[in-house]
């Protein structure tokens, strides 16, 4: 349900960004070169970031930005350049015609299942009252209504969260290295 | 086991009111059945203990069909001469031991049955109403099938009882003279032992499943016996083929068996005699059960078609012969239908089958016997004869005549196998020291041995009239009393309405009786010619031999003597009541609370009753047909003609075809024998043993395992791709699922 | 806008499945499971707004995890590449068994 005092900018807005973002995947998805393919995933992250801000989570919009289209492209971008993989007319690419209609045909399935199980219905119950988020973020910040649940319920799993990313470093610089044998 | 029995021995088994018989010998039954038992196990020891130890080995290997042989070893009176097979034997290192432990368990046995029987006098004999039944343990209680461990002692099992331990008794002793010299002595006292303990747990039986377990038994032990000498093929063979026809029958015998559980819910003869007249006669039911009975009884029992086995069986040891094949064993079949009684009553149209079937085994074994040269084989086929005669009897509801013919035909048929015992132990001895190959059972090789073996000659002569049927011997009796009995019945019976394939029973019956006087004509001319060519004319053993021929020891003599005592004097036991000298139905009067009710349930209430007159023609006919039959063989077969066997012609035409037995073997080999081994061979063993199992089973399975391996590994391709399809794929399914729950 | 948001999600997540499917670029197919990875982060702010700020801490830790994971990953294909040359999936086989 839309928002407060301009609910038709909100909607409009919306299905703005979900547009673009649709579009910039099916691009992305659909491109030869894989820099190419990167930025236009690139650009859909974006979209969606501007589509969490219209949710009312302003922090994660945020993130969302810095981290995965900041960061984690980023690093997509570095190891294909440092593989020199940019060319688009070196790599046979994707699979033949038939492998693509019906991979067209899964992803249509798919859909289809997944549009049907969103007609399950919640309990009312659980359904916080209209403009909820938004008040919150209102009252005390875009931070603080992640921050408290973080810090306090979540806090084993943000523990082991880092624990997580220090396997992860270790791991990646450990599978990065050159070994001796193919050191040039 | 033996604590409880001397426990049981020594308390009396309770049951519901008090016998006459308790706290008699009676109480010493079990006593009677387990010593056999106990000579089984010590001579079989001693069997088992000397195979392990140095010395002749046993089976005997190159022993062949022949009786005793001579002590070569210390027989210097040979010398210079070629080496004989190699079976230098002398007695077994245990046979003294044996010769007393074999036949003492026997002699023991029957004392003390003659002491129960004369308890059993005391009792009131053929007065007891009721019988008396000893109850060891409860062997199956399965939800209503109760079967116990019991024993069950009237007067049909004392008569049994007697036979058995009395003539096998006689028949124990004669074989230590007999089989003295074989290596394979306590062995076959073990088996003899084994028989007689199986053969009694039969006739004492309280019930169905122990008189099965004894039926079983005998035929084991049958065979066991007849394929004594199983080294040589054709004596393992004759055993195989007794032992395979006998199950034939048993199957019946197992069929009747649970038909008559189903039906009556107990299988205590006892019980069932009550059950018994809850049935409705002449049904099918009752007709069915009766029929498969008498299956069991025709393997059993050596009728037609399943008398295919004892001809052969005449390879085991005479003896052997004459208590298995002769005595007992087969006569368990005729004790069966006794015992059966009220069954049998119910059902006219299955009498009319056996009286049918048995009196057609009389005349056509009968027929065959005229042509044969084995005097073994004579005999035997004249055993198949005169049972036939029995289940005539038993069958036409004379169950006092089956039982009686059964008693005298014990007598004189062992006397004529030990008799002709003693002639091939002579023979064989003769020829063993002219070391002759020739055969010692033949009959063209006999000849005038009346003047070697004149006590034997003349007790066969006396059991050769008996089995005729000449009056004042036994035999004249038992198969007047059945002729007469057969006759009256076509007249008057239940049977005489009955119908069978629409054919009226009194049609049947009669074609019965002419078929029995024939039968006692053929009876009388084989027989007699078969003393001629033995004992009569020219000797055609050869000179040398002739010198080596004498008489048996007394040993194997003595019991002849006592046979043929019992073969003259045991018409005294049924004497007819028309004849007057002296005690008229002894046996009648004995056996009567256990087949009177039914023998009066044949003719419809009233007792047989023919009048004397009739009576007297009848025994005329019977006699007179008796003579001829003599008179014709002692006219038309001069002995003079004979030739040895090795200088004699081929048969030609008609005889031939009696020689050969009407080539009943061989088309049982084409017809049934064959298919059998073709369809086992080709159906079952290459098609569903090799080729289903083998290869399809064993093979295939592995095959199956090694193909899905290779197919199945084909999913592990290593490539990324495959596996991202296959896990969408999975998703969507598992959506689905999710949808569609 | 539940409704709306489920509906962009959906169609997004599709995309990107079928880009794994179709394309045999490790570094791309690597790009479209990011694509749904953010789609169902999409699906949980959604459902934040509606039913309570669990939705959005899930989202965080969705980010990190996904982190982490385009390290080692990454790591992984360059890795690879050293060793066979090409990050084509289909000559990618080592796990052929």
């Amino acid at each position: 349900m839309p928002h407060g005092t301009l609910p038709l900018l909100y909607t409009f807005h919306f299905y703005l960004f979900g547009i673009i973002s649709v579009v910039s995947a099916l691009l992305f998805v659909t491109r030869k070169s894989p820099v190419a393919a990167a930025l236009w995933l690139v650009n859909t992250m974006f979209c969606l970031a501007a589509m969490y801000v219209l949710l009312d989570a302003p922090f994660i919009g945020v993130i969302q930005v810095l981290v995965y289209a900041g960061a984690i492209m980023v690093v997509f971008l570095f190891v294909i350049m440092l593989l020199n993989l940019g060319h688009p007319s070196e790599i046979a690419d994707a699979r033949g015609l038939g492998a693509k209609l019906i991979a067209g045909a899964i992803g249509v399935a798919l859909l289809a299942e997944v549009f049907a199980l969103i007609k399950a219905r919640t309990p009312d119950l659980l359904t916080l009252p209209e403009g909820y988020a938004a008040a919150e973020v209102a009252r005390t910040g875009a931070i603080a209504p992640i921050a408290g649940p973080l810090f306090n319920e979540y806090l084993l799993a943000f523990e082991v969260t880092s624990v997580l990313l220090l396997a992860a470093i270790i791991g990646a610089v450990i599978l990065g290295k050159r070994k001796e044998a193919d050191a040039r | 086991m033996l604590p409880l029995l001397l426990q049981v021995a020594a308390a009396p088994a309770a049951h519901a009111g008090a016998h006459p018989l308790n706290g008699t010998a009676a109480e010493w039954l079990w006593a009677v059945v387990l010593l056999p038992l106990l000579g089984f196990v010590i001579n079989g020891s001693l069997s088992i203990i000397a195979a392990y130890q140095k010395g002749p080995a046993d089976p005997s290997a190159a022993h062949g069909e022949h009786a005793a042989h001579d002590v070569h070893a210390t027989d210097d009176t040979h010398g210079g001469h070629d080496v004989h097979e190699p079976d230098v034997v002398a007695r077994h290192r245990y046979a003294g031991i044996v010769s007393i432990v074999g036949p003492a368990v026997l002699v023991l046995s029957f004392l003390l049955t003659a002491a129960i029987f004369i308890a059993m006098r005391g009792a009131g004999g053929g007065d007891m109403p009721a019988p008396f039944i000893q109850r060891y343990f409860s062997w199956m209680p399965v939800g209503a099938l109760n079967i116990d461990v019991a024993f069950q002692l009237d007067q049909l099992s004392m008569v049994m009882m007697l036979v058995i331990t009395g003539v096998g008794a006689l028949i124990h002793v004669f074989s230590v003279g007999y089989m003295r010299d074989d290596p394979g002595y306590p062995r076959y006292f073990a088996y003899l032992n084994l028989f007689v303990f199986f053969m009694l747990l039969l006739v004492l039986g309280s019930n169905y499943p122990i008189l099965f377990i004894g039926w079983e038994g005998v035929g084991l032990c049958s065979y066991l016996l007849i394929g004594f000498w199983f080294s040589d093929k054709v004596n393992a063979d004759a055993g195989k083929k007794a032992f395979i026809v006998n199950r034939i029958g048993d199957f019946g015998v197992l069929v009747a068996m649970f038909m008559i559980f189903a039906n009556l819910g107990t299988l205590e003869f006892v019980g069932v005699r009550e059950a018994a007249g809850t049935l409705v006669p002449g049904a099918a039911l009752v007709t069915w059960i009766c029929l498969f009975l008498f299956l069991g009884c025709v393997g059993k029992s050596a009728q037609i078609p399943l008398y295919v086995w004892l001809p052969d069986a005449m390879a085991g040891p005479t003896p052997v012969s004459a208590l298995i094949h002769a005595a007992t064993m087969v006569t368990a079949g005729v004790y069966l239908v006794a015992r059966s009684n009220m069954l049998f009553v119910l059902a006219p149209v299955a009498q009319l089958v056996v009286v049918l079937i048995g009196a057609l085994t009389a005349i056509f074994a009968a027929s065959i016997g005229l042509k044969q040269w084995d005097i073994k084989k004579v005999l035997a086929y004249s055993t198949v004869s005169q049972l036939g005669y029995m289940f005539v009897a038993v069958g036409s509801g004379a169950f006092v005549a089956g039982i009686f013919h059964l008693v005298t035909h014990a007598f004189f048929k062992a006397l004529l196998f030990l008799g002709s015992g003693s002639v091939i132990y002579a023979m064989h001895k003769a020829y063993h020291h002219t070391h002759s190959h020739e055969d010692a059972q033949d009959m063209r090789n006999m000849g005038g041995l009346k003047a070697y073996l004149p006590w034997t000659f003349g007790l066969m002569w006396a059991a050769t009239l008996a089995i005729a049927g000449i009056p004042v011997l036994s035999g004249f009796f038992s198969k007047d009393e059945i002729i007469g009995t057969l006759f009256s019945r076509g007249l008057h019976s239940t049977l005489a309405k009955a119908s069978l394939f629409g054919i009226p029973g009194s049609s049947i019956l009669f074609l019965s009786y002419v078929l029995a006087l024939a039968a006692a004509f053929m009876t009388a001319t084989y027989m007699t010619r078969m003393m001629l060519y033995t004992f009569h004319g020219p000797n055609r053993s050869g000179e040398k031999e002739q010198q080596h021929l004498h008489e048996a020891p007394w040993v194997m003599t003595g019991p002849l003597v006592v046979l043929g005592v019992l073969t003259v004097a045991g018409g005294w036991l049924n004497i007819p009541k028309f004849l007057p000298i002296g005690p008229a139905g002894l046996l009648e009067h004995w056996l009567e609370p256990v087949v009177g009710e039914a023998q009066l349930q044949v003719t419809n209430g009233t007792p047989t009753e023919l009048s004397h007159g009739t009576e007297y023609a009848l025994v005329g006919i019977a006699v007179l047909i008796a003579v001829s039959g003599i008179a014709l063989a002692l006219r038309r077969l001069d002995p003079a003609t004979l030739v040895p066997k090795r200088e004699a012609k081929p048969e030609e035409g008609f005889e031939r075809v009696l020689e050969e037995k009407y080539y009943v073997d061989e088309i049982y080999n084409a017809t049934v024998v064959k298919p059998t081994v073709g369809i086992s061979r080709v159906l079952l063993w290459r098609g569903i043993d090799q080729g289903l199992i083998d290869k399809a089973g064993v093979h295939g399975s592995a095959w199956l395992a090694r193909i899905a391996g290779a197919i199945g590994s084909h999913v592990q391709s290593g490539q990324l791709g495959t596996y991202a399809w296959v896990l969408v794929l999975g998703v969507i399914a598992v959506l689905g699922a999710f949808r569609y729950r | 806008m539940l409704g709306e948001a489920l509906f962009f999600s959906a169609i997004l997540f599709a995309i990107g499945v079928v880009g794994v499917l179709t394309r045999r670029n490790a570094i791309i197919v690597f790009m479209c499971v990011e694509l749904m990875l953010n789609a169902v982060n999409l699906s949980f702010v959604a459902f934040a707004q509606a039913y309570g700020v669990t939705g959005q801490v899930f989202v965080f830790f969705v980010m990190t995890v996904a982190a982490a994971e385009a390290a080692v990953g990454l790591a992984i294909i360059i890795a690879l590449f050293r060793h066979r040359q090409t990050v084509n999936l289909q000559n990618i086989n080592l796990l052929k068994g």
